[in-house]
């Protein structure tokens, strides 16, 4: 069973809620990023999910766009994202790591070579934002083939065709786009959400990450009650740009408490929380 | 018309029902556009197959853009170079100064006939922004024009023909402040307001359906040479020659003459600086690595990491790191061929033509007439060489006098 599945597994038979931070590899800068790491784990994160800098992020908004040019500048690329990985690895087995990117970088390293390497050192899944899943078939079976799981989008706008085609190329969870726009905006529609949860639950049989837009402990609980897990990026770069020089660890940790805490005050819809 | 014939019959099929190109072009989006694209794919599915919008498409260019553009033989010129003869298709005489408004009202009726009330675009130079505000003008569309903000800086007068035309300029401020940026922030502004929001993609890059579509919309370039040529020339050309950026002027003017054996087809990319000092825009003609940028496949300058890097040229236009699919299908498939110009050869060209003929060109066109004018000396006088004058000057006259060291 993969590191994704086990845990999804151990989430529902506790009754809680997955937490599923994202941080830009090498912002703020390249040293933070493995104690950044650590701290989500320590903060509550259930998976981490890993940016992969990319020149021309079509499906950011501003504020992971900045934290991608940081990085660049700092000369971060995708093979130091997997030395990261390794890093983060060697002292911790437990925490499913998933790499969310673009495809250029990707191909740059060839798809075989990048996922024996990914695999290798110690990646659990791979998101590719601009790799519907028709157009990247061969990846997706390479991928398996070397125990990634392929993580795919679903967005308010994705019919149920789009769920089938979804469910017959992705493995690990789904991540629900919870709005219609880049990374970052703020125009969150919950009951949307909670409508559609169900819906692609049971079409895709997969676990439902729910992401873009959450903010805080308020919408965190409310996109928890519904989805299997949350997903926050963008808030979570913005801690990292606002806290004083040596605080962004420090600042994360506490902000990831604050979420867990929010999650795991959430009743179990099946009863009362003991 | 033994030749239309031919062209009837050619085998030449592409892109696939899935929008590829061999390996190149595709669907590559974030999964929100998914819907909007198969949406868009529909709609001009349906616009094809009804005459009246074919024929409301041929009235716009005949009355508003003035089409057809004539062919002109630039016969001082082709003296002073003794050698092929230079025909020029004139692009540069249409409404808005060059071939992007045939494209911008190809999308813009289909925008209207999808019942989408707000368009946006990308722009470099701004000819593509300009045609785009003007065709909203045009129509009473809201109209919104993303553009990098060093571009806003270097070409403050297309800013404010766009914004004369009620359009909104955005600049971009991410990346490297151009082209690719404005690209990727029309996208952005694509997902946030798909509901009713049009994207008016320049060139025949993008996801497909746009590298078919914005083709399909520039061929009326190509169709009319092949009318017209016989009537000039008494024959069609041995050479057809365009400059590529994202590759709509070109794909205009040689799709039609795909299918024409004999006729050889000639790219022309942004050489900037020299290729050797790797400060340029030609990702066919230095062999790029194939990559995914901007929807599709395709050649593109990109370092060793997959990190798209800048490119450099003197004409905003060309200055893209990628070229559309089709042309990186024509390349494999060895049907065109490509070529660079310089910057110092765009100019010398640029000069010539004004000088010999009477006519200022646009910089990205004189990439063209520069490979022209390198090529017209080495081929017999019978030959003939027809180069797509894609846009007039008028747009780059403080590039040029900066260059020449005078200030307005
Ligand atoms: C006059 C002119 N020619 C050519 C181009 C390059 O575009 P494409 O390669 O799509 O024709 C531009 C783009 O701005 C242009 O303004």
């Amino acid at each position: 069973m993969s590191r994704i599945q086990t845990v999804f597994q151990r989430l529902q038979a506790d009754g809680r809620k997955a937490l599923i931070p994202f941080v830009t590899a090498g912002f703020p800068e390249p040293a933070l990023t493995l104690p950044l790491m650590r701290a989500l784990v320590d903060g509550g994160a259930d998976v981490i999910e890993l940016g992969v800098p990319f020149s021309d992020p079509m499906a950011d908004g501003p504020t992971i766009q900045r934290a991608s040019e940081r990085a660049l500048e700092q000369g971060m690329s995708l093979r130091k994202v997997l030395d990261t990985v390794r890093a983060f690895r060697a002292g911790n087995a437990e925490t499913p790591v998933v790499l969310m990117g673009y495809a250029n970088p990707i191909e740059a390293m060839g798809v075989g070579n990048f996922v024996a390497a990914a695999s290798e050192a110690g990646v659990d899944g791979v998101l590719v934002v601009d790799y519907p899943p028709e157009e990247c078939t061969g990846f997706t079976r390479a991928a398996k083939a070397a125990g990634l799981d392929p993580i795919f989008l679903l967005a308010p706008t994705s019919t149920e065709q789009r769920f089938a085609d979804v469910a017959a190329a992705g493995s690990g969870y789904i991540y629900y786009v919870s709005l219609k726009g880049v990374t970052g905006s703020g125009r969150l529609d919950i009951d949307e959400v909670a409508r559609r949860i169900p819906q692609i639950r049971a079409a895709v049989g997969l676990p439902v990450g729910v992401g873009f837009g959450i903010r805080d402990a308020e919408s965190a609980r409310r996109i928890g009650a519904v989805a299997d897990a949350v997903v926050i990026g963008s808030r979570i770069i913005e801690e990292i740009e606002q806290a004083p020089a040596g605080e962004a660890v420090a600042r994360v940790h506490a902000f990831m408490r604050s979420i867990r805490a929010a999650l795991d005050a959430i009743e179990p819809a099946t009863g009362v929380k003991s | 018309m033994e030749f239309d014939k031919q062209m009837a019959d050619m085998p030449y099929q592409f892109p696939d029902a899935s929008g590829h190109f061999g390996p190149h072009g595709g669907v590559f989006v974030a999964e929100t556009l998914m819907p909007a694209l198969a949406e868009l794919r529909e709609a001009y599915a349906a616009c094809q197959a009804d005459p009246t919008f074919m024929a409301e498409f041929e009235y716009e260019l005949k009355h508003y853009v003035g089409r057809p553009s004539p062919i002109y033989h630039a016969k001082r010129w082709s003296e002073t170079l003794g050698g092929a003869q230079i025909y020029l298709k004139r692009e540069d005489l249409n409404h808005t100064g060059a071939h992007k408004v045939n494209n911008c009202i190809g999308q813009a009726l289909l925008a209207r006939r999808m019942g989408k009330q707000r368009v946006i675009a990308e722009t470099g130079a701004g000819q593509h922004g300009v045609a785009t505000a003007t065709i909203a003008a045009r129509y009473g569309m809201e109209c919104v024009v993303y553009m990098g903000s060093e571009d806003v800086k270097r070409q403050a007068a297309n800013v404010y023909r766009m914004k004369l035309l009620g359009a909104t300029v955005v600049p971009v401020e991410s990346g490297s402040k151009t082209l690719k940026d404005a690209l990727n922030e029309a996208m952005r502004d694509w997902v946030t307001n798909v509901a009713d929001t049009f994207y008016i993609i320049g060139t025949v890059a993008g996801p497909h359906p746009y590298p078919l579509l914005v083709r399909d919309f520039q061929t009326v370039i190509g169709k009319e040479c092949l009318v017209q040529m016989p009537e000039m020339a008494g024959r069609q050309p041995d050479y057809v020659i365009a400059c590529v950026g994202g590759g709509s002027n070109a794909i205009g003017i040689f799709h039609p003459y795909i299918g024409a054996e004999g006729v050889r087809l000639v790219g022309v990319e942004a050489a900037g600086d020299g290729l050797e000092t790797g400060r340029h825009a030609a990702p066919l003609t230095t062999d790029a690595p194939v990559g995914v940028l901007h929807g599709n496949r395709t050649y593109l300058m990109q370092d060793e990491d997959g990190q798209i890097i800048e490119t450099h040229s003197i004409s905003a236009g060309l200055d893209y790191p990628g070229v559309g699919p089709e042309h990186a299908w024509l390349k494999d498939s060895k049907r065109a061929e490509y070529v660079a110009a310089t910057d110092a050869e765009a100019l010398q060209a640029f000069h010539d033509l004004c000088r010999y003929e009477g006519i200022i060109p646009a910089l990205e066109s004189s990439h063209a007439l520069a490979y022209a004018a390198k090529l017209a000396p080495t081929l017999p006088r019978d030959q003939i060489l027809l180069v797509n004058l894609s846009g007039r000057g008028d747009k780059d006259m403080h590039t040029v006098a900066e260059r020449s060291g005078i200030q307005f």
